[in-house]
């Protein structure tokens, strides 16, 4: 479980969270929904310390992430995975490369076990006819799932996806979908999804929390967020329903 | 803004630059005596810093020993000495040319790539990636790096002394018909071992130097593509400007 207690960040005087509060449950998927530019990914990038916040808190395994070193910041990491909305792969390595990268980071494995483990990865995202391409070359949904496997080779608790599906085709949208959703089950996982595809989030979420104007306005059950009366996400539903 | 206070922004900048700097390079070096111990990214780098940079090396210097030795030969021309010619440029070489050329070669061939490569790894969010994969970004990628370039540069200005000196050998003894045997009986003379050492010593400095100042600027660069070539014209810049300099105090102070 992940607590978020009033949290707060500005960019050069730009008040982007304005004291976000957040319980991020176990072994649920939780979708955080928002518009465009509101500070979705850069609340994300706290809780894995890439960002410290001006001030507040976030408690993971009874520390407050916000106030650890680098080093102690690295176990926390072991547990937290973290897929880039860009996909942040390293683009001197192939596909399979930058998936077997932290595994020879963090695993003693043969470098036949890791090439195995990160072909089955790359299988289950269907990407592995592209495994000896480098980032360059693959397109835009391509990268994110390659850093989608990139990111489940760790086997992380809990896994935070900013925008896994944005950019894929529906079909493609839903099979990821679905594929976080076995490993949910298959390990337990803990999942944050930044997401704007509203019809997914009623498909697949648990929570479904809602960042506006700087803080978190309301989180709830799919059913209680449809039922919801906040004027923003009426509008935000009578939007994407057009 | 008036005048002073803009000075002393630019200072307050200057100093802060060269804290961060500092830093770095202690990092780069405290995380490399931890492991995991990257040998291999270490032989990559020291392979890319030797082939990018040795035929450039060769080139400057084998021209430079040949002018330097066309122009101390007039000034000593005049006092009718040329027999010290090789010496003087040997000296010349082992002691400056050879160290400083290098290390600018070096950092127009190798550093701006360093620098260009972190660069374009910060805004695309490479960096953060390692961090997140609790990998530390400094020990992978600057560790190799420093060690890679404190190990190659020497081997590069050893290449360098000795071809600088060759081309003045050349042209003292094919074209100014000075007398080989003699030539070369004052050279070795002249030049003792301390003089090569000291340019050896220098050159193991600037490798730390130019690698930590080009990684830097590319490390902390922000602001896009247009911030990475921003980030690599001042790293270009301020290690050249910095060799330079530090030859001039290294020279004074030690050698
Ligand atoms: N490193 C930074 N420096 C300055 N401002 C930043 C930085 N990162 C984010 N911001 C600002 O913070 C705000 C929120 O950005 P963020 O990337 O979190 O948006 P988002 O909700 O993820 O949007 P999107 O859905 O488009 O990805 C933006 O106004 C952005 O300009
Ligand atoms: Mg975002």
């Amino acid at each position: 479980m992940i607590t978020i207690k009033e949290l707060k960040k500005s960019f050069n005087g730009f008040e982007v969270l304005k004291g976000v509060n957040l319980i991020i449950p176990e072994n649920k998927v939780i979708f955080i929904m928002g518009q465009s530019g509101t500070g979705k990914s850069v609340l994300l990038k706290h809780i894995v310390g890439l960002l410290k916040p001006d001030s507040g808190e976030i408690w993971f395994e009874n520390k407050d992430i916000t106030k650890l070193s680098e080093k102690e910041l690295q176990k926390v990491r072991r547990k937290i995975g973290f897929l880039f909305q860009e996909g942040a792969l390293f683009d001197s390595m192939t596909v399979k490369e930058n998936v077997m990268f932290p595994l020879k980071e963090h695993f003693k494995m043969s470098k036949a076990e890791m090439e195995k483990v990160a072909e089955e990865l790359l299988s289950v995202v269907d990407l592995l006819p592209a495994k000896d391409k480098y980032p360059s070359e693959l397109s835009g949904g391509m990268k994110k799932r390659a850093a989608l496997a990139r990111t489940l080779a760790l086997k992380p608790q809990i896994v935070l996806f900013d925008e896994p599906t944005t950019g894929l085709d529906p079909i493609l949208q839903v099979s990821i979908l679905e594929l976080i959703k076995n490993l949910k089950e298959k390990y337990n996982l803990t999942c944050v999804i930044v997401s704007h595809d509203l019809s997914l989030a009623f498909k697949f979420a648990d929570y479904i929390a809602f960042l506006h104007g700087g803080i978190i306005i309301e989180i709830g059950t799919p059913e209680e967020i449809k039922a919801s009366t906040n004027e923003f996400i009426k509008k935000f539903i009578e939007s994407a329903l057009l | 803004m008036n005048f002073f206070s803009l000075l002393g922004r630019g200072f307050l900048k200057i100093l802060s630059d060269c804290g961060g700097i500092f830093l770095f390079f202690l990092k780069s070096l405290i995380y490399s005596f931890s492991p995991p111990y990257r040998f291999r990214l270490l032989i990559k780098h020291m392979e890319f810093i030797g082939v990018k940079s040795w035929l450039v090396v060769i080139l400057t210097s084998l021209f430079s020993g040949m002018v330097t030795a066309y122009q101390v030969n007039i000034a000593l021309s005049k006092v009718g000495s040329q027999s010290i010619l090789g010496g003087v440029v040997a000296l010349t070489l082992t002691r400056e040319l050879g160290p400083v050329l290098t290390a600018v070669v070096v950092i127009a061939r190798a550093g701006s790539a360093i620098s260009a490569e972190l660069g374009s790894m910060r805004i695309t969010e490479q960096i953060d990636a390692l961090k997140i994969m609790a990998v530390n970004p400094i020990q992978y990628l600057m560790s190799p790096r420093l060690w890679a370039a404190i190990l190659v540069l020497p081997l590069l200005t050893a290449i360098a002394d000795l071809v600088g000196i060759a081309g003045g050998y050349f042209i003292g003894t094919f074209l100014l018909n000075i007398d080989p045997g003699l030539l070369t009986a004052r050279m070795i003379d002249m030049v003792e071992l301390k003089d090569i050492m000291s340019g050896i010593v220098k050159s193991i400095f600037f490798g730390a130097y130019l690698v930590t100042v080009c990684g830097y600027k590319g490390f902390y660069a922000s602001g896009g593509a247009e911030g990475v070539g921003k980030a690599t014209t001042e790293a270009v810049v301020i290690s050249t400007v910095g060799i330079l300099v530090s030859d001039y105090i290294l020279t004074t102070i030690f050698f």
